[in-house]
């Protein structure tokens, strides 16, 4: 068959890409291997556009025993102790079909960690949803939320923490980003090189189907005239299978049959085996015949390119077949040894005794085309409001209309949809700043949060990179927890365009300077563009993972407030910046203005001195500011706790909004028992830093002076009723 | 005491109570489905999960493998078994309890903290808990909402077969706090002879007050007096 521009295109290859396929191979690829050529060269799995950049985040540090490129990050926390992580989107397949988009979302983000030989410990996600007005907006939440529980739950893996916001930007392309957490031991962690020649590549999991193939939108009939139907391209998620892999893998694991094991994720068949071959430098032949297909009649160019889930792809040592078999029928799965590595160099495809495709590794690879796409430096906007001239409202109306809003409502209406307890080592469950899940029999804990700051990003994208980490930071130590590494999801509209280009590249520079000033490197991650339709593209929307570890788990401490007569004190200075604040879009709808700026020495300077009484266990709770400024972070220490606060007038700030619902950086309130301040004090004024006495803790009410005094139930039902009458 | 706990593809609440019962110093086997014999046990364990993926119905392919024939011998024998959560739904589909387990009303999955009140403690399973004590305990199903027929539903009540019901923080039941729907804000029932029981509650969740609580304890340490 004949390769025609039109079919070039509708497989997402440009002309010039398509000529350098022709000059790699030195003739025209076949069909099925201008399929593997999509499939590799698409910005998913190539990253032709963000690679020049990303190069360039910190992702080595004391702790880091593996940076980005394998299937996940994996960092040291002592002892024999290693944690694997890592945070990916899955935001196009949620926005067609919610439930399975989110559900494979999750399920994708899980192989990854146990491909590596960790048992996976937490789930974690991030979800961005249009207007709540949206016509479209109450469903995908609906299916989302379902999606994101359904598999979790069944596989027996607590989701612990996540975010969920709502803004127009996303109205038509939502963002589903799903993160997991797993522990390993440090010898037997796993990888995806291959090693060896002539060794058995075999396939296991569920079979293949037609879900998910690139090109199932590519409807011509050249070439699926024999295929009875169609599948639509989202894939289908079962965590029943998953569950059962899972299991089967890890036990596989125990022994040492395995030379290199890697998922079937994006462009499934085709990305894993070249990816195994590259990195082992090696080439890699399948027999498709031997695929194990769920149906009848697939063609070559189909089972290369589908991406039905629970599928691995594992090289095996010589004679343990019959071992690794044995494990995988014991769990009722798939083992078919489909190929074999190669010395050629090459991917090799055979079918009914013929070679049907044949490509170098390094085509695929290495030589994938690398964009240094034109870029646009984002100017920092102006301040140009004054307070003064906006209508008046007073601050119980703003606190209390902000409270009942959509993305500051309690999100339990959410959280109860999830399992967060299975496993039963979930020490800290969602709505903390962090969730902390301790390992298995012994006393540390991981704390665990997923950030992002969209508004921040789009108006001043090196600011909102920096902020983003820094809130990450804050929050791991917030809950007790030393801050280790990052996972990042960096979620982008449209790369060709050089205003979303210099976002994504503006973001990644905040990203490395705060990473490198914090210690706090990037060890895994996925870039997601083309979020966006008809040119309208979202908000910039990197998403950080953080994980910090608790050496004892009793040393975990949360935001609730515990006694009355308890002093909360702030850490950091006051300056009541509103721009890009919570206060200015909620209330005025004012999204103009620079965000808060990033003082990345008192951002760490801050933090080390509330670790620091943490560990001292001066403190009786400490909680990070941040969306909402000084009172929204006031509010969410009293309304899950049995108390109430009475709260200062501010001492220097005139106006009581900007003091109130300013969102300055590097400030956490920490809750002091009378006895303990001489000391606290002392500690935070030999370190210099800034506080301020801001709150009381007492019974029942939530009161400024003279401004307005609310029953705490009260306070708790506006925040409650939002989800459920939505 | 030999406890055994069955593990069924999908189980996933196994290694938990594993843990739990180990922890509180039970001598644990574990025993897989396809298994045709089951080790000499004073307590049988079926726990909590997604048992075949809940296809079909939530228990319903489970109570048809090897080892249930096994397991419902015993039972039926006096052997303590207990199921939790999906262990529950297993033992209503095998019979060894009546009634069943049915979608939550809310047609949502419901994983959160609950309180349930202790009302039947003469019992093998309950005798360390004060008569209307309420433990706070956390449940995590899709089907909970037992349903049965009257005629059962009054015999549960009669003969005191009910050991937990959904309630509030201060023991109160009322339909407001009834989280899925169950007939008499029922959270556990035991068979007649008070050997069997299911319950929906995660005892085993609740057995440290780092993580949780450790209100589930006496569930397990009953079974030693």
């Amino acid at each position: 068959m004949k390769i025609t521009n039109t079919i070039v295109e509708k497989h997402g290859l440009k002309p010039d890409e398509f000529s350098k396929i022709k000059e790699l191979l030195k003739r025209e690829p076949n069909l099925l291997e201008l399929g593997v050529f999509s499939a590799m060269w698409n910005e998913h799995c190539s990253y032709k556009s963000s690679r020049i950049h990303l190069k360039n985040l910190p992702t080595k540090g004391k702790l880091v025993i593996q940076g980005p490129g394998e299937n996940a990050g994996v960092i040291d926390i002592g002892d024999d102790d290693a944690i694997v992580f890592k945070i990916e989107s899955h935001n196009h397949p949620s926005y067609i079909e919610p439930y399975q988009g989110a559900a494979t979302g999750v399920g994708g983000i899980l192989r990854d960690v146990f491909t590596m030989g960790a048992r996976p410990l937490a789930l974690l996600n991030s979800i961005h949803f249009g207007s709540p007005d949206h016509p479209k907006t109450k469903s995908l939440l609906n299916g989302v939320v379902a999606g994101i529980g359904g598999y979790g739950n069944c596989i027996g893996i607590p989701t612990v923490a996540g975010e969920t916001k709502f803004d127009s930007t996303y109205n038509e392309n939502i963002l589903v980003n799903a993160m997991a957490v797993g522990h390993v031991k440090k010898d037997k962690i796993f990888y995806s090189k291959a090693k060896g020649l002539n060794k058995s590549v075999v396939y296991v999991g569920s079979k293949t189907g037609r879900d998910g193939i690139h090109g199932a939108s590519m409807a011509s009939a050249e070439f699926d005239e024999n295929s009875e139907e169609k599948r639509p391209t989202v894939q289908v998620g079962d965590p029943f299978t998953e569950k059962l892999l899972m299991e089967a893998c890890l036990e596989l694991m125990q022994g040492k049959s395995i030379i290199s094991i890697q998922d079937m994720g994006a462009a499934g068949l085709t990305s894993s085996s070249v990816e195994m071959a590259s990195k082992g430098e090696l080439g890699i032949e399948l027999d498709l015949d031997k695929v194990p297909c769920r149906e009848e009649g697939m063609t070559p160019y189909e089972m290369m390119l589908s991406e039905s889930q629970e599928r691995m792809l594992i090289i095996l040592e010589d004679d343990k077949e019959k071992e690794a078999k044995k494990i995988f029928e014991k769990w009722d799965l798939d083992f078919v040894v489909i190929g074999m590595t190669t010395n050629t160099n090459n991917l090799t495809l055979k079918f009914k005794g013929e070679t049907i495709g044949e490509i170098p590794i390094g085509a695929l690879a290495s030589k994938a085309p690398l964009y240094d796409r034109k870029w646009t430096k984002t100017k920092l906007p102006q301040k140009k409001i004054n307070i003064k001239d906006l209508k008046k409202i007073s601050l119980e109306d703003a606190l209390l209309k902000i409270l009942s809003s959509p993305n500051q409502s309690n999100k339990s209406w959410i959280t109860d949809q999830f399992d967060q307890m299975v496993m039963t080592n979930t020490a800290q469950r969602s709505g903390a700043d962090a969730a902390i899940i301790r390992i298995h029999k012994k006393e540390k804990a991981v704390a665990v949060t997923v950030d992002s700051s969209a508004n921040y990003c789009k108006a001043h994208p090196i600011t909102g990179g920096k902020q983003i980490v820094c809130e990450s930071w804050r929050n791991l130590i917030s809950v007790g927890a030393k801050p280790i590494a990052i996972t990042n999801c960096l979620n982008f509209g449209n790369p060709e365009d050089p205003k979303i280009m210099g976002e994504f590249s503006e973001c990644l520079i905040g990203l490395r300077e705060a990473c490198e000033f914090l210690d706090f490197p990037v060890v895994s991650g996925n870039v997601s563009f083309y979020n966006g339709t008809n040119k309208k593209n979202i908000n910039p929307t990197p998403v950080i993972g953080g994980v910090g570890l608790i050496q004892n788990t009793k040393n975990k401490i949360n935001h609730i407030l515990k006694k009355e007569g308890n002093l909360i004190l702030q850490i950091g200075k006051t300056f009541g910046h509103l721009y890009q604040s919570f206060f200015f879009k909620e209330i005025y709808s004012i999204t103009e203005g620079p965000p808060p700026e990033v003082n990345l020495s008192n951002e760490r300077n801050n933090g080390d001195a509330v670790s620091k009484l943490i560990n001292s266990k001066l403190i009786a709770s400490a909680h990070d500011l941040a969306t909402g400024g000084l009172i929204l972070a006031l509010t969410e220490m009293c309304l899950p706790s049995e108390y109430g606060l009475k709260i200062e007038k501010p001492q220097k700030l005139s106006n009581l909004m900007e003091y109130y619902f300013g969102e300055d950086q590097s400030r956490y309130l920490i809750e002091v028992e009378p006895k303990n301040l001489p000391n606290v004090t002392k500690i935070l004024n030999e370190n210099n830093i800034f506080n301020e006495l801001v709150a009381t803790v007492q019974k029942s009410y939530f009161e400024i002076f003279g401004e307005f005094k609310i029953d705490t139930n009260e306070l708790y039902k506006i925040n409650n009723k939002w989800y459920n009458n939505y | 005491m030999n406890s055994s706990v069955i593990v069924f593809p999908g189980s996933n609440c196994d290694r938990d109570v594993a843990f739990a019962l180990e922890k509180l110093k039970f001598k644990n086997t574990m025993v897989w489905h396809k298994d045709m014999h089951l080790p000499k046990s004073d307590l049988i364990v079926i726990p909590g999960g997604f048992s075949y993926g809940d296809y079909l119905r939530s228990g319903a392919i489970a109570a048809k493998s090897n080892i249930l024939n096994e397991v419902i011998k015993a039972g039926k024998d006096g052997c303590l078994v207990l199921g939790i959560c999906n262990g529950f739904q297993i033992l209503t589909e095998t019979g060894l309890l009546k009634g069943a387990l049915l979608r939550n009303k809310n047609l949502k999955f419901l994983g959160k903290d609950v309180y349930v009140k202790s009302l039947n403690t003469d019992n093998k399973f309950c005798n360390k808990y004060e008569q209307d004590q309420v433990l706070k305990l956390n449940i995590a199903h899709n089907e909970g909402n037992f349903f049965t027929d009257p005629d059962h539903l009054k015999e549960l009540e009669d003969k005191n077969l009910i050991p937990f019901k959904y309630c509030d923080q201060k023991g109160n039941i009322n339909e407001e706090n009834n989280p899925n729907g169950s007939l008499n804000n029922i959270a556990g029932i035991f068979n007649d002879k008070k050997n069997i029981l299911g319950m929906m509650p995660h005892p085993e969740r609740m057995i440290d007050k780092i993580i949780s609580n450790d209100d589930g304890v006496n569930l397990f340490t009953s079974l030693l007096n």
